[in-house]
């Protein structure tokens, strides 16, 4: 372990060097495990958050209170520890520059991983496929990667950030503030017409609601890719 | 001795594992949702459960001719790829055995297919025997969409992606062919006894 990065009070990613490690694609996970010194062991899946590039990688880890895995990701572990790690794994919910677009990407809290692993792509690559992320957060303070995505933004490669705060509300907030539903997809989406790919990664309950949206409102439903990131376990 | 993490403890371990939890597995109490794309909603009236493909005569059952059939309750424990498993847990369907009476095959595998182009493969010998159920309530209650329903695949010996959500038929196949999980590098049997998770495992 290379680094570690606090991004909100209860999310940290993790700056791996893995050697040997075979290039990932964006959207892939790893499965992580930990073996305590009587041989014990637990095991969990992660999104990596970043880019492929090279035996580098960052994944992202939010500390569940309950959890056992995560309060030791994103509590104990220091630089120079080392990890286990297996992957890359999984190969439907990922992007690259030759799937082309227009993108839309859907995150609830720390769902936003996977995605931003292919927005850390995209601006790797140049692209300038139009892409718009709508990510939903319970407060400002809870948004991750809040400052490189506006850096993401502001270079105007074709990229939009649309927030959503779901529980506290930043005095002059002008965003949106409720949890993601059919109107606020239909206003942020592209029209079906336009065919966009469509990434969805968060807790069940959004992921379910938001796809049966988008469905809905004349998405191809194979178009419409999901991802779990939910508190179960941790 | 092997790899071990700095200051990791774990949960406490006063009790002795559950012989019942595969390796790499955790116990849930509740039950976790997964699936690659959005839940299909097909009406009753538009649904019905075939056996194609390498079969002498292809079969094929409505909504009211499949929940006709004598169903059974059975309690098992299941486990998922992603280390939860879940003990006893109660489901009624109706035994792939029954589908299969009277079916004239000489195939070995079949490939499960679903509502959302969703698809598994598996060997016939592990859906047959009291292995496998079409599975249409869990909990005494109707299976949610979100958990499979109208219903599912039920083969709780194997990893639960094999358990195929929404499930619409079975095709008959005499060679083995990677289903949806299978071809982005998951195994093609999946026994969670030997964690037989990805492919090479």
């Amino acid at each position: 372990m290379l680094d570690l990065v606090d991004e909100t009070p209860r999310v940290r990613s993790l700056v791996l060097a893995v050697p040997g490690w075979p290039e990932h694609l964006a959207g892939q996970h790893v499965d992580v495990r930990l073996t305590a010194e009587d041989g014990y062991q637990a095991e969990r899946s992660y999104s990596i958050a970043s880019a492929p590039a090279g035996e580098r990688l960052t994944l992202t880890v939010e500390r569940l209170d309950d959890g056992e895995v995560s309060p030791y990701l994103a509590g104990e572990l220091r630089a120079g520890d080392e990890l286990e790690l297996r992957g890359p794994i999984g190969g439907y919910f990922v992007w690259e520059g030759a799937l082309g677009g227009p993108l839309l990407l859907v995150a609830g809290g720390s769902g936003i991983c996977p995605l931003m692993a292919m927005l850390r792509l995209r601006q790797a690559a140049a692209s300038a496929v139009p892409t718009r992320l709508l990510y939903s957060s319970r407060s400002l303070e809870d948004v991750i990667y809040r400052d490189e995505l506006d850096r993401l933004v502001a270079m105007g490669s074709g990229l939009e950030v649309i927030h959503t705060l779901t529980r506290s509300i930043p005095e002059g907030w002008s965003g949106l503030h409720r949890r993601i539903d059919t109107a606020m997809l239909g206003a942020v989406a592209w029209p079906p017409a336009e065919r966009p790919l469509i990434f969805v990664c968060g807790p069940t309950p959004l992921v379910e609601s938001a796809a049966e949206s988008l469905v809905n409102l004349g998405h191809e439903p194979a178009h419409i890719k999901t991802e779990r990131f939910g508190p179960t376990g941790g | 001795m092997g790899f071990v993490s700095r200051a990791f403890k774990g949960r406490p371990r006063d009790q002795p594992r559950d012989a019942r939890v595969p390796p790499g597995q955790y116990l849930v109490r509740d039950f976790p949702v997964l699936s690659a794309g959005p839940t299909p909603h097909t009406s009753l009236a538009e649904w019905s459960f075939s056996i194609e493909g390498e079969v002498d005569e292809e079969k094929r059952w409505s909504w009211e001719e499949l929940r006709a059939l004598p169903s059974e309750t059975v309690t098992r424990d299941i486990h998922c790829v992603t280390k939860w498993s879940k003990l006893d847990t109660t489901w009624e369907g109706i035994s792939v055995d029954t589908l299969l009476e009277g079916v004239e095959t000489a195939a070995d595998y079949v490939m499960a297919f679903c509502d959302g182009g969703y698809t598994t493969n598996l060997p016939l010998e592990d859906v047959t025997g009291g292995k496998a159920w079409i599975a249409f309530a869990f909990d005494g209650q109707p299976l949610e969409s979100q958990h499979g329903g109208p219903a599912r695949l039920l083969v709780p010996h194997l990893y639960f992606w094999k358990s195929a959500k929404w499930v619409r038929g079975f095709r008959l196949m005499n060679e083995d062919s990677p289903g949806f999980w299978e071809t982005y590098g998951y195994h093609m049997y999946g026994d969670p006894w030997q964690e037989q998770r990805y492919s090479g495992d």
